[in-house]
């Protein structure tokens, strides 16, 4: 098992530097590039050329690379001209309003969506599981920034009961203060993992009630509560473990739209901000952040498997 | 252990077996739900293909004169921002949402399935290349390659379709590699390493057969993801230009008109698309039911 960790890191590690080369030679390839995005399409050759120069971008490719990849891991995530502020503390600002968000919504669609794919797998083709069925397909149907807008039109205009926009702080403190502000969000984000997650759960445990040990346990005399919850419900949630590690991108991506909609202050306005200025720096900082952090949940959803299903040996 | 003889019957192509999908299709047809997704799928092919040919409208050329007219008898769901009859345009945004949905998934399914199924089955340090190399793309934010993608060319069907199968195809390469890790050291596999049978052999025939639930499951997610995705594409600004139209544009677009109460330009699109999304993963759902040939009968 030690082994088998330590190979994990260094893969791992091969797969953070494989982002940062894919990441950092997409960011190159865009049209235009810094010069013209810096300052303006009126810019001088000459202009151009000096700022390219002072800003190291006339060097090739892999030394800037190198440059930044050195930069990189002492910290230093290089500095936004647009917002006049490094970009660690741009993130460092933004990150922990993103984190509120993405962690209450993946908590809250857990909690949901675990016990509502075994009520359906256990009452499969009974009226509870179709018509949670109708409701978790509708959700997962919605566009995320068409189901923000019909909340709001339903929770903010018909039945003014919750504010349409996210608080707006930059403190952590008063925007955890202002939780009305934050169910509709939370809700939107999570309304479609809670789909996801319930159908694979679903899947998940009308296999399980098929395979032989829960037939063992029940011909042992185990009670039907007991082969649910210690056989069927620890190799079901298998593959939600798997899932959960990967969703981090889509969790992400899915708060991007989120903060667009109701204009929340988080790390997905900062990157979709920076993307319209193409803000080279904030860009790259962001989607390696991203991408440690999903390296990290794949790390983890690796082991978990390994752990909870001993047929899986990686010799 | 009815698994194996389940197997043989499905891989052999004696004429004495019924064929791989006689099973699937009588448990298909027995299911309401998957019935009423193929219906909802079947009328909107209908309502799109056909719809034009009955019901004609111009799409090309803007009227601002008819603009935001509410429904009526000579518009039926009223006209857009820029005078194109509403109806008419959500045939022919039909048409390119769909066209983009199944292609994408299609394309991103099967090649997913065979790089999970050979990775899975090679395992060792093929297994370690292909699979860092699913995890870098998978670890960079979909619509970070979108955005760069979209940015570089003038986005066309083809280029949407690419670009959508370009980030879906990794979810079920890593579901099938799950399973092939598992389904190499079942018995019948190790059978056919005994008999002689090679790697090609035991992925095309047992291994990626014997993934097919999970392959059929995330496939008709892969459709509803690939319209949701040109959807959320039309929100960033980065969709189709018109004249063209699909429902992710008409619906970012008739977003923007919440607050003066145009609901036509909204729900009409939004509504096609839930419907339509909600109808392949009801398709996709009986069929993994059905596939799953040791579940039934319990």
């Amino acid at each position: 098992m030690t082994g088998f960790i330590t190979r994990r890191l260094l893969q791992s590690i091969v797969v953070v530097l494989l982002v940062t080369v894919i990441v950092f030679v997409l960011l190159h390839l865009l049209p235009g590039g810094p010069a013209r995005a810096q300052l303006g399409p009126r810019a001088t050759p000459p202009a151009i050329a000096n700022f390219n120069h002072q800003m190291g971008y006339d060097r090739s490719v892999p030394v800037q690379y190198w440059h930044w990849l050195t930069q990189l891991v002492t910290g230093n995530l290089g500095f936004s001209v647009k917002f006049n502020q490094s970009v660690v503390s741009l993130i460092g600002e933004r990150l922990p309003k993103t984190l509120v968000l993405t962690v209450l919504s993946t908590l809250f669609a857990l909690v949901v969506a675990i016990p509502l794919g075994m009520v359906q797998a256990v009452k499969r083709n009974h009226a509870a599981d179709y018509a949670i069925t109708f409701w978790a397909f509708v959700f997962y149907a919605t566009p995320p920034f068409f189901l923000g807008v019909v909340l709001i039109v339903v929770f903010s205009v018909y039945l003014p009961i919750l504010p349409a926009e996210a608080p707006q702080s930059s403190s952590i403190g008063v925007i955890l203060s202002q939780p009305a502000g934050l169910i509709l969000p939370v809700l939107t984000l999570a309304l479609v993992t809670i789909a996801q997650f319930s159908r694979y759960m679903r899947s998940s445990v009308i296999e399980n009630l098929a395979e032989d040990y829960v037939r063992t346990a029940r011909a042992k005399g185990a009670g039907e509560r007991s082969v649910l919850i210690r056989h069927v419900l620890r190799n079901s949630l298998i593959p939600v473990a798997t899932l959960l590690g990967l969703s981090l991108p889509t969790i992400f991506s899915g708060a991007l739209i989120t903060e667009a909609v109701f204009n929340f202050p988080g790390m997905g306005q900062l990157f979709w901000t920076a993307a319209q200025t193409q803000d080279y720096p904030i860009m790259l900082g962001i989607t390696v952040l991203v991408g440690v952090a999903t390296v990290i949940g794949s790390l983890l959803a690796d082991l978990a498997y390994a752990v909870l299903d001993p047929r899986v040996r990686y010799a | 252990m009815t698994a194996i003889p389940a197997d043989d019957a499905v891989l052999s192509d004696s004429p004495k077996t019924r064929g791989v999908f006689a099973g699937p299709l009588s448990a298909f047809a027995e299911n309401k739900l998957a019935v009423v997704g193929l219906g909802i799928v079947v009328a909107f092919i209908l309502f799109c293909y056909v719809g034009p040919l009955v019901y004609h409208t111009d799409q090309v050329h803007i009227d601002l004169s008819q603009a935001t007219l509410p429904p009526s008898g000579t518009h039926p769901l009223g006209t857009n921002e820029v005078g194109y009859d509403q109806l008419g345009r959500l045939m022919a945004g039909g048409q390119s949402s769909l066209e983009v949905g199944v292609a994408a998934a299609l394309l991103a399914t099967v090649f997913g399935t065979l790089w999970g199924a050979i990775a899975g089955y090679a395992g060792g340090f093929i297994d370690s290349a292909m699979m860092r190399i699913v995890d870098a793309l998978l670890a960079v934010p979909a619509l970070f390659l979108l955005l760069f993608l979209a940015s570089i060319a003038r986005p066309t069907i083809g280029l949407l379709i690419l670009v959508i199968a370009f980030i879906s195809w990794l979810g079920p390469a890593r579901l099938v590699r799950g399973q092939a890790l598992t389904l190499r050291t079942r018995d019948y596999v190790t059978s056919v390493r005994l008999m002689g049978g090679g790697p090609l052999r035991a992925i095309l025939r047992h291994i990626a057969p014997n993934a097919i639930g999970t392959v059929v499951v995330n496939a008709t997610f892969q459709v509803a993801d690939a319209i949701l995705l040109v959807a959320t594409l039309s929100f960033l600004g980065l969709g189709i230009p018109p004249p063209a139209a699909n429902w992710g544009d008409m619906l970012s677009n008739g977003i923007n008109y919440t607050y003066d109460g145009y609901w036509w330009l909204i729900y009409p699109p939004g509504l096609a698309i839930v419907l339509v999304v909600v109808a392949f993963n009801l398709i996709g759902d009986a069929l993994r039911d059905s596939f799953e040939v040791r579940l039934q009968k319990r």
